[in-house]
């Protein structure tokens, strides 16, 4: 409501500037891609900077933790159980001896390939099928996605155990239990993009200038629908880690002389009201893990979302 | 549906009978005794045949027996441990739909205040605390150290606050999460305006159009949810000590009683798929235009 102080302003107050032709057009910042500007929103978002420093910490502590200390995690010692954390044992002891910090690492490190092994397995198998399916559509998208269906209906947990029953508790075994039927969420998922992006302009250049059906798939339609099944990655590993500590619990984890969060969990509950600590230390590990991932995750889907973008 | 179901029963059936071995191999065991032994319970039938005759008596509602436990039946098990599972899952259930409901609706409408951060805070440990950790922990400090509520057992309805708690923190979570996101949508919408310019009451605003809105993509994930509740169950009533379905289930992978984990896998398997079944069906109620696509189809 400044209308009188506008009739102050005359002619000469203003500069023009001197510019040639064209120049007003020039991009004068650096042009930024998508997956830079996937960063870029991503470190902006401060939970996720958390998750993924929380998953740095953890990498390194397992990888790197055990140089710290020179007991071996499965070095049992009937003299040193259930020893309180102290300047020796710095997590203490378990009812078998072993050292907790050691065990840990090694707990941790099982327990996270199982997880990274267990998406890897579920991307591969999922994104083949998904994308097969997907491209050619019609009569085979029909049946490739009534068995989807059929797989979905059936709980994971229930195959899981069974399948453990039978071929017994194993490291790859554990693996196999949980992608046996987790791939069926990939594949959803992918068949869902590929379906979108078949229809866009660039695929049919593609065709058109003789690129083969595996070509298609591999170099136009994955590439554009990764964000999608990264952040889908990012949330079968933990999800693949609690199901592996969820199986530990009722026995059927991976089997001595190896060790999960989910077995130290385990162990340590047996004895929780008497040695709290053999409890909460693996379940810290667990929660963190959780967390990392889940942070990283969420952060990741809001960066890849240009929807979202604001 | 039928499709899933059998193909659940048939390849739990195959796999169960591909252990090598059978349940009589010992070495007090004379051949003559385990040839009688395998007559009883018709394991010398050709497998096919065993087949058949499992098929003819799951539809007649016949589960099989347990080869450890003599004269106990897997419907035995779920006539006594269904029932309790049962309540504890719907326990579960209801604390987090109604928590999960709130906290979530409160923290939509509180968008960035220290309400809605409360409200994530909650429904971040719910999603990064597995179930069973949790139950020993609430054990271990609730129980033990404050002395507020009984550790285990099932006795009355104070031994169901703790594992029922535990079990549903997961599912309450999701919901949160879920619902607050569905809350901050629906309220940006144009009919949300259009029913402000038309003058209707916040009151009714908020209850006929954003609330009734908002539930729909909650009630798609039910499914899912009743499932993690169910599944759930086998641990926590492993910990707390319930005398349910899903502790006998576990006792019998532990036991390796394989004509059992066979039996309660199956009823699990139909449990679960009916379950989706039904949240189908609400789906199709609480969503008008589900049914109008079904009706044209």
């Amino acid at each position: 409501m400044r209308l009188a102080s506008a009739q102050e302003i005359t002619r000469d107050m203003f500069e023009p500037l001197q510019l040639g032709a064209g120049e007003g057009e020039a991009i004068t910042r650096p042009p930024i891609s998508y997956w830079r500007e996937v960063v870029r929103r991503f470190r902006r978002n401060r939970l996720a900077v958390v998750g993924l420093v929380i998953l740095i910490a953890l990498l390194v502590f397992a990888f790197a933790g055990p140089l710290f200390t020179h007991w071996d995690p499965r070095e049992q010692s009937l003299f040193d159980t259930n020893k309180p954390p102290s300047g020796e044992h710095w997590f203490g002891t378990d009812n078998l001896g072993r050292d907790m910090f050691a065990r840990l690492c090694y707990g941790t490190k099982v327990s996270l390939f199982v997880g990274v092994m267990a998406a890897l397995i579920d991307l591969v198998v999922g994104v083949i099928y998904g994308g097969i399916s997907g491209y050619f559509g019609g009569a085979v998208d029909d049946v490739m996605m009534r068995v989807v269906d059929i797989l979905y209906g059936i709980p994971y947990i229930i195959v899981a155990i069974l399948l453990l029953v039978v071929i017994g508790p194993g490291l790859w075994s554990v693996i196999l239990a949980m992608t046996i039927t987790g791939w069926v969420g990939m594949a959803r998922l992918v068949r869902g993009q590929v379906l979108q992006l078949k229809e866009q302009e660039y695929v049919l250049a593609a065709r058109a200038l003789g690129a083969s059906h595996l070509g298609i798939i591999l170099r136009h339609l994955i590439p554009n629908a990764m964000g999608v099944i990264i952040v889908q990655m990012t949330f079968t590993i933990p999800g693949a880690i609690f199901g592996e500590a969820f199986l530990s619990f009722i026995g059927l984890g991976v089997p001595l002389p190896l060790a999960s969060l989910g077995t130290m969990a385990n162990d340590g509950y047996q004895y929780l009201r008497i040695y709290p600590y053999q409890l909460i230390i693996p379940a810290i590990a667990i929660i963190m893990t959780m967390l990392g991932f889940n942070f990283v995750g969420d952060g990741l889907r809001d960066a890849l979302d240009p929807k979202l973008r604001r | 549906m039928l499709a899933a179901l059998w193909i659940i029963v048939t390849a739990t059936f195959f796999l169960m009978h591909s252990i090598p071995g059978d349940p009589f191999l010992g070495d007090k065991v004379t051949e003559a005794i385990r040839q009688n032994m395998l007559r009883k319970y018709g394991l010398d039938k050709p497998l096919w045949e065993q087949y058949v005759i499992y098929l003819g008596n799951l539809l007649r509602g016949d589960f099989g027996t347990s080869l450890k436990m003599l004269h106990r039946s897997v419907n035995d098990m779920i006539r006594d441990g269904f029932p309790v599972s049962a309540l504890l899952g719907l326990e579960a259930l209801a604390y987090a739909v109604t928590i999960g409901l709130v906290l979530g609706t409160l923290a939509g409408f509180r968008h960035n205040t220290w309400l809605d951060y409360l409200a994530m805070f909650v429904a971040l440990i719910g999603i990064s605390v597995p179930g069973f950790i949790m139950g020993g922990l609430m054990q271990y400090v609730i129980g033990l150290k404050l002395g507020w509520l009984p550790i285990a057992r099932w006795e009355g309805f104070r031994y169901t606050i703790m594992p029922a708690a535990a079990l549903g923190l997961g599912t309450l979570a999701v919901m949160a999460r879920m619902m607050r996101t569905s809350v901050l949508e629906v309220t940006n919408q144009d009919y949300i305006k259009t029913a402000k310019a038309k003058g209707l009451s916040q009151r009714e605003i908020v209850f006929r159009h954003i609330l009734r809105n908002a539930i729909l993509p909650i009630v798609t994930i039910l499914g899912p949810l009743t499932a993690g509740i169910v599944t759930g169950s086998f641990v926590i009533e492993l910990i707390f000590g319930i005398p349910g379905l899903g502790k006998y289930y576990v006792q019998s992978i532990f036991n390796r009683d394989y004509t059992l984990i066979l039996g309660t896998t199956i009823f699990y398997a139909v449990l679960l798929v009916f379950l989706n079944f039904l949240v189908d069906v609400a789906y199709g109620i609480v969503d008008p235009r589900i049914r109008l696509m079904r009706s044209r189809e």
